[in-house]
């Protein structure tokens, strides 16, 4: 007995997720990628392993965190009453902001190489030719750090559709709020629900691939015409 | 802080890691002056200096406007310097078009003054003959092309001056030859002053007019190419290929025997060849070591050039086999030098004095890459 309208609401609750979270993090993501790539800060590096340690930390200690921060005795639950709610975590909105720190290193360090990869030649170039440095950072920067943001967006998208431990602890389990594919899984296994578990897991097995798949298609041809 | 428009004028100092750098120099904003000196010499750090890529401490006036004034707090970033620079690599856009390449400084120049300045795409295009370039990717150019195409880009961006980075050191012999009467076309049709980094002395007897010399970090001469070349206290001189360049005019062609005879100021030489038209500006290049001396003109001699001249200096240390020799040539009206390099056996045999009339014996004048530079003339 399958409940279309069931399954169908986690796997639109995690794409809305995984876009406003992807276009957010190439927002926030390319300055941090761009001060990091140009930046002769000595602290420089320090930023970096910040920005990197969602990578290595467990996820549920990330969202432990979160949890303190957003909850009602944190910042969040001094923020939220402003419109009228209790509390930030068990949210959508939460779930967002939890979902940009986690994949922020899979969006900031392919920019950052990209960035990196380009030297300062070009935009040098471009100085000598009456850019300013805004322009030259648009229309040189920008263009030839491609490959980066989009090698950046895809692993941003694809990290965001899998996370699981940041979701369970700042998240719960709110259908149509919060309850995404990965909660949604989890939870058709507990109740033995085989059939719809079936169904999302080799739905993910198969999106995963396909991502995996367009990204390397992607950057071959990007590579090509650039030789 | 007074300024003379029409000249070019630097001083820069400053600390580099643990290279120290203290170059001035004053140079006519007009023609090409090259900055000579070995590799690792500063001249690069110079020219990204007054491209403003490079901050050093001190003053950069290009014809009047003042660039960088350290003392008045002045420093113009390089987006706001009119200077049209090319690279050792061409550093072509890879993402734009070689037409996009050639009009992202135009357009940028269009936007902030409203106007259209500098030379047109059109005219630009048939001086570095790129004209089949403009809708290939940049990827598909030779070097050659690549960094014609990169001079073309610079030009177009209006600028006061153009700075050139040894822009022929990352390509081949051929690739250079190809290059070199494209640049020396800049230097004949375009009113725009070069500053031109070198450290291939061929490259600078071909197109500078006026030479800045550098060593470590210093400036040790600037002034005419020819006079630096005869300046007895320079490197140049002592060096074994030891050459002098004149500037000359084709006077008449020989037919016959296909000979060419140039005026120089104090002399007319002849060279094999038919080179051009009578009035045509030809540069002429003499070794010293094709140079020797006699007291009284040879009358049964093979060679052409026999020119009477009179002794200025004689240079060169005691216990070295050879010395230089530098002349005026002619009567002295104008004083148009070369050098010869002779024996200190020959000196003292036949016992010549500065002040001393002579006749030079010239074994070859070379025209410094004139048919070159005809050839490309004629494609035009």
């Amino acid at each position: 007995m399958l409940d279309a309208q069931q399954l169908w609401s986690p796997i639109c609750l995690t794409l809305e997720l995984a876009v406003i979270t992807t276009v957010l993090l190439l927002v926030v993501g390319t300055p941090i990628g761009w001060w990091l790539a140009r930046s002769r800060a000595r602290w420089k590096e320090a930023m970096a392993a910040v920005v990197a340690m969602p990578l290595v930390l467990p996820p549920t200690v990330l969202g432990f965190y979160l949890l303190l921060l957003l909850g009602p005795n944190g910042p969040g639950g001094w923020v939220a009453p402003l419109w009228g709610a209790r509390t930030v975590a068990f949210t959508f909105e939460g779930l967002v902001l939890g979902s940009v720190l986690y994949s922020m290193p899979f969006v900031v360090q392919p920019i950052r190489n990209a960035f990196e990869a380009i030297g300062d030649r070009p935009l040098e170039v471009a100085a000598t030719l009456r850019a300013s440095p805004m322009d030259a950072f648009w229309s040189v920067a920008v263009p030839l750090a491609r490959p980066g943001f989009l090698t950046g967006a895809v692993l941003g998208f694809a990290h965001t559709v899998g996370e699981f431990g940041v979701v369970l602890m700042i998240g719960g389990n709110i259908p149509n709020e919060t309850k995404v594919l990965s909660v949604a899984i989890y939870d058709y296994v507990e109740t033995q629900q085989w059939t719809e578990a079936h169904i999302l897991a080799g739905g993910m097995v198969v999106f995963s691939f396909l991502v995996i798949l367009a990204m390397f298609t992607l950057e071959k041809r990007i590579g090509r015409s650039r030789r | 802080m007074t300024s003379d428009a029409g000249a070019i004028s630097v001083s820069l100092s400053g600390v580099l890691g643990d290279f120290s750098l203290s170059a001035a120099f004053d140079v006519p904003a007009r023609g090409v002056t090259s900055l000579f000196g070995s590799s690792g010499c500063g001249k690069t750090t110079v020219l990204r200096c007054l491209a403003g890529l490079q901050r050093l401490s001190g003053r950069v006036i290009i014809d009047g406007e003042v660039w960088q004034d350290s003392e008045a707090g002045i420093f113009l970033p390089p987006h706001e310097r009119h200077t049209g620079y090319v690279f050792q690599e061409a550093s072509l856009f890879p993402h734009l078009s070689v037409k996009n390449n050639l009009l992202y400084g135009a357009r940028r120049v269009r936007q902030s003054s409203g106007r259209h300045e500098g030379p047109d795409l059109d005219g630009v295009v048939d001086l570095l003959g790129i004209r089949h370039l403009l809708d290939r990717a940049t990827t598909t150019l030779s070097g050659g092309e690549r960094q014609r195409v990169a001079v073309g880009r610079a030009l177009l961006s209006a600028p006061r001056v153009l700075l050139m980075d040894e822009p022929l050191s990352a390509l081949d012999r051929m690739t250079k030859d190809e290059l070199l009467p494209y640049f020396e076309r800049l230097h004949e049709q375009l009113s725009l002053p070069i500053l031109y980094v070198s450290h291939d002395l061929a490259e600078v007897e071909r197109l500078a007019d006026t030479l800045v010399l550098m060593q470590n970090g210093r400036v040790i001469a600037s002034g005419a190419l020819g006079e630096l070349q005869t300046d007895p206290s320079l490197p140049l001189l002592s060096a074994p290929e030891a050459t002098v360049v004149l500037e000359g005019r084709v006077e008449s062609i020989d037919d016959r025997y296909a000979l060419t005879t140039l005026t120089v100021p104090g002399a007319r030489l002849t060279v094999p060849g038919r080179h051009g038209a009578a009035g045509d500006k030809r540069r002429l290049s003499i070794a010293a070591s094709d140079v020797s001396l006699a007291r009284s003109a040879p009358t049964d001699s093979t060679i052409l050039n026999c020119l009477p001249a009179r002794i200025v200096s004689i240079e060169g240390r005691e216990d070295t086999p050879q010395v230089s020799v530098i002349l005026a040539l002619g009567d002295g009206a104008r004083d148009n030098r070369i050098a010869a390099r002779i024996t200190r056996k020959s000196l003292e045999h036949l016992n010549f004095r500065p002040g001393d009339h002579v006749f030079a014996q010239i074994k070859s004048v070379a025209l410094v890459a004139a048919r070159a530079a005809s050839d490309a003339a004629e494609q035009v």
